[in-house]
C-alpha cells in the first residue's frame, strides 16, 4: 500500500487517514500495520518507542473497521495512529516512567486521557521514550537510552518529551501525547520541527498521569499540523470527576474556532524575551515569524514580563519541592523495583538509590532541602510569592493583548552529551517556558524556520488560560502561511 | 559554598535515599551552585505578596470543586497486589518494622 502523498514516509494527518478509510482506499487495520512496519524499521536507530501494544491496538483498528463496514457515523480519531508518552497509565501496557524503578509495571487502569482517546477512536500503538520522570530537557536521562533527533540523528530530540516528538516528526505516529511540566512538549516540538501544545492548567484531567510536579503537569499534544493538535484536544479536554484540579470550564470547540476569521489581533513582544546576544537564527525566524503574522493582521505591541529573569529559580525550586513529595511512593512496597534490606527504612534506601537515576535523585534531593526545616520559607515560600508576581505580569499583558509571542527555546537542538555534565546550564534553556508554566496559561510551539544547517526553529504562542481557541487559531492562520510562503 | 557534605547526607536521609560515595560529593557540588543561582529571588521584595500553590481561581467557575461523599465499590486487590514485590495476600509484605 502506498501512502496518500508525498515522500512515502511521514505524510499521514488526521484529515487524510478519516478521507482513506471512508473511502475504503485503506482499512485500519492495514494502517496500523504500515505504522508498525515504520516502527520496527526506524526505532532501533531513534529509540523512540519503549514498548508496543499491537494486541490492543489491532483489537482497536478491527472495532474501526467494523464501524466503516456497517457504515456508522465515525468518531473524529477513528483510526489514528497515536504514540503514548511513558508516564500515562494504559491498563495492562507497560509503564516505566523511563526508570528502572517501574521497570516491568504494568498497571491496571487507562489515564483519563487515554480513555477519552480510545473512545474517539484513536489507535494507540505504544509508549515512548523520556527523560526519567519526565525531569530533563534532552531526554537523556532516560534509563533507557537517549532518544535521537530523526531531523539530525547526532542531536537530542529535546525533552522531556522526546520519544513523543521524535515519533511524530519520523512518521511513527500521526499524534502523540506527551506531558509539559516546564516546556517538556514545547522544547522537543521546536527541537524535531512540529507544532506542540501547552493547554491551559486544569484543561485535560490528570488522572492517571504518573506525577511529577502536580501543580505545573499537563497533559500536552504533538501533532504534524496545527488542526490536528485542535482534533486531539478537542477529545480530551474537560472536567473528569477523577481529578479534582480538572477545570469546569466549558471545553474548547478549537477544531470548530479554526474556521473562524482571524483578524484584529493584538500580538505582545516582550523585550525581554530578545535579550542582546541571543542566537542570532532564533532571532532572526521568530522576527520573521512575527512579521508573517503582522501581514495576517496582527498589530505588534511591546509588552513587559519583568519577572522573567526569576521564572527558572522559582520554576525549580517548586518543581523540585512537590516531585520529593510525590516520588515518595516509590519505595519497593506496591509496585516496580524492590531491593531487599535488612530494615524497612533499609530496603526503601536501597531501593530508591538504585532505582532512581541521577536527575531524578538530583531533583529529589533539592526539592527535600528546599522543603526542610528552616529552609521552608527562605526557598519553598519565597518561590511561590515570585509565581505570584509571574502569573500577575502575564495578567497585566495580556490586559493590553490577545496573545504574546517568544522564542520557544534560546537554541535549536544540541549535541548528545554536549550539555548533560552541567545541569544548572540545561535548566537555563527552559527560561522561555516555564514562565507559561507556572502561570498556568495556554501556549503552543510551532515550527517558524530552519538555522542554516536544517536545525528546527520554534515560535512560542502563549494565550491567557482557557483561550485555547484564540491561541490555535492563531497558530492554524501563521502556519497556513508560513507554509504557503515556504513552498512559493 | 552553601552545602556541606553533612547537609547532603542528612537530605538524602530525610528522602529515604542512599547515595553512593561519588554521588555524595558529586550532589554536593551541583547543589551548591543551583541554590547560588536561586538565591537571586532575594532580589525581589515579596514582602507583600501571596504565595501562589497553584494557579485555578475559584472565583471564576474554574477552581476545585468537592464532591459528595459517596462510596463505591472498589473491589481492586488482586489487581493491586499483581504488580507488588512481595504479596501476601490481601496485604502488601514488608521487612520488619516493629521489634518485640
Amino acid at each position: 500500500m502506498t501512502l496518500a502523498g508525498g515522500n512515502g514516509t511521514a505524510d499521514w494527518t488526521i484529515a487524510s487517514v478519516t478521507q482513506a478509510l471512508t473511502a475504503k482506499k485503506i482499512s485500519a487495520r492495514e494502517l496500523t500495520r504500515e505504522f508498525y512496519d515504520r516502527i520496527a524499521q526506524r526505532n532501533p536507530e531513534l529509540n523512540a518507542y519503549l514498548a508496543l501494544c499491537p494486541e490492543r491496538a489491532y483489537a482497536q483498528a478491527d472495532r474501526v473497521d467494523a464501524m466503516i463496514s456497517s457504515g456508522a457515523a465515525l468518531p473524529s480519531l477513528a483510526g489514528v495512529p497515536i504514540a503514548i508518552k511513558d508516564v500515562f497509565t494504559m491498563r495492562g501496557v507497560p509503564t516505566t516512567c523511563g526508570s528502572r524503578i517501574l521497570e516491568g509495571y504494568r498497571p491496571p487502569y487507562d489515564a483519563t486521557a487515554i480513555a477519552r482517546l480510545e473512545t474517539a477512536g484513536a489507535i494507540l500503538l505504544g509508549k515512548t521514550n523520556c527523560d526519567e520522570f519526565a525531569m530533563g530537557s534532552s531526554n537523556e536521562n532516560s534509563a533507557y537510552g537517549p532518544v535521537r533527533n530523526p531531523v539530525a540523528l547526532d542531536r537530542v530530540p529535546g525533552g522531556s518529551s522526546g520519544g513523543s516528538a521524535a515519533a511524530v516528526a519520523a512518521g511513527l505516529a500521526v499524534a502523540a501525547l506527551g506531558t509539559d511540566t516546564g516546556g517538556s512538549v514545547r522544547q522537543p516540538g521546536s527541537f524535531c520541527g512540529i507544532p506542540a501544545m501547552l493547554p491551559s492548567y486544569g484543561r485535560i484531567s490528570r488522572y492517571g498521569l504518573i506525577a511529577f510536579a502536580s501543580s505545573l503537569d499537563r497533559v500536552a499534544p504533538f501533532a504534524r499540523n496545527v488542526r490536528d493538535i485542535a482534533a486531539v484536544l478537542d477529545v480530551m479536554a474537560g472536567r473528569d470527576a477523577n481529578d479534582s484540579t480538572s477545570a469546569a470550564a466549558p471545553p474548547p470547540k478549537a477544531l470548530a474556532a479554526l474556521e473562524q476569521p482571524f483578524r484584529g489581533v493584538r500580538i505582545g513582544i516582550p523585550a525581554e524575551c530578545f535579550p542582546k546576544g541571543m542566537n542570532a537564527a532564533v532571532r532572526e525566524k521568530v522576527e520573521a515569524g512575527i512579521a508573517q503574522l503582522e501581514r495576517l493582521g496582527c498589530t505588534r505591541v511591546p509588552v513587559r514580563l519583568p519577572h522573567s529573569d526569576h521564572a527558572i529559580a522559582a520554576y525549580y525550586i517548586i518543581a523540585t519541592a512537590e516531585a520529593s513529595s510525590n516520588l515518595a511512593r516509590y519505595d519497593g512496597v506496591r509496585y516496580g523495583l524492590r531491593v531487599p534490606g535488612a530494615t524497612l527504612i533499609e530496603m526503601y534506601q536501597k531501593t530508591r538509590g538504585r532505582g532512581f537515576g541521577d536527575e531524578v535523585k538530583r531533583r529529589i534531593v533539592l526539592g527535600t532541602y528546599v522543603l526542610s526545616s528552616g529552609y521552608y520559607d527562605a526557598y519553598y515560600l519565597k518561590a511561590q510569592k515570585v509565581r505570584t508576581l509571574i502569573a500577575r505580569d502575564f495578567a497585566n499583558a495580556f490586559a493590553e493583548v490577545d496573545l504574546i509571542v517568544t522564542p520557544t527555546s534560546p537554541v535549536p537542538a544540541f549535541k548528545l552529551g554536549e550539555r548533560s555534565d552541567d545541569p544548572l546550564s540545561m535548566y537555563l534553556a527552559d527560561i522561555y517556558t516555564v514562565t507559561g508554566s507556572l502561570a498556568g496559561i495556554t501556549g503552543i510551539s510551532v515550527p517558524c524556520g530552519a538555522t542554516p544547517d536544517g536545525l528546527p526553529i520554534g515560535m512560542q504562542i502563549y494565550a491567557s488560560a482557557f483561550s485555547e481557541d484564540r491561541l490555535l487559531q492563531a497558530a492554524h492562520a501563521f502556519e497556513q502561511a508560513h507554509n504557503a510562503a515556504q513552498t512559493n | 559554598m552553601k552545602i556541606s557534605r553533612e547537609d547532603v547526607l542528612k537530605v538524602a536521609a530525610l528522602a529515604h535515599l542512599e547515595l553512593a560515595e561519588g554521588e555524595v560529593e558529586m550532589f554536593r557540588s551541583q547543589l551548591d551552585s543551583i541554590l547560588s543561582y536561586v538565591a537571586k529571588l532575594d532580589e525581589l521584595d515579596t514582602s507583600k505578596v501571596e504565595p501562589m500553590a497553584q494557579t485555578l481561581d475559584s472565583g471564576a467557575g474554574l477552581g476545585t470543586p468537592l464532591r459528595e461523599d459517596v462510596m463505591v465499590p472498589c473491589n481492586i486487590i488482586d489487581e493491586a497486589l499483581a504488580a507488588a514485590p512481595d504479596p501476601a495476600p490481601p496485604f502488601f509484605r514488608v521487612p520488619k518494622v516493629i521489634d518485640r
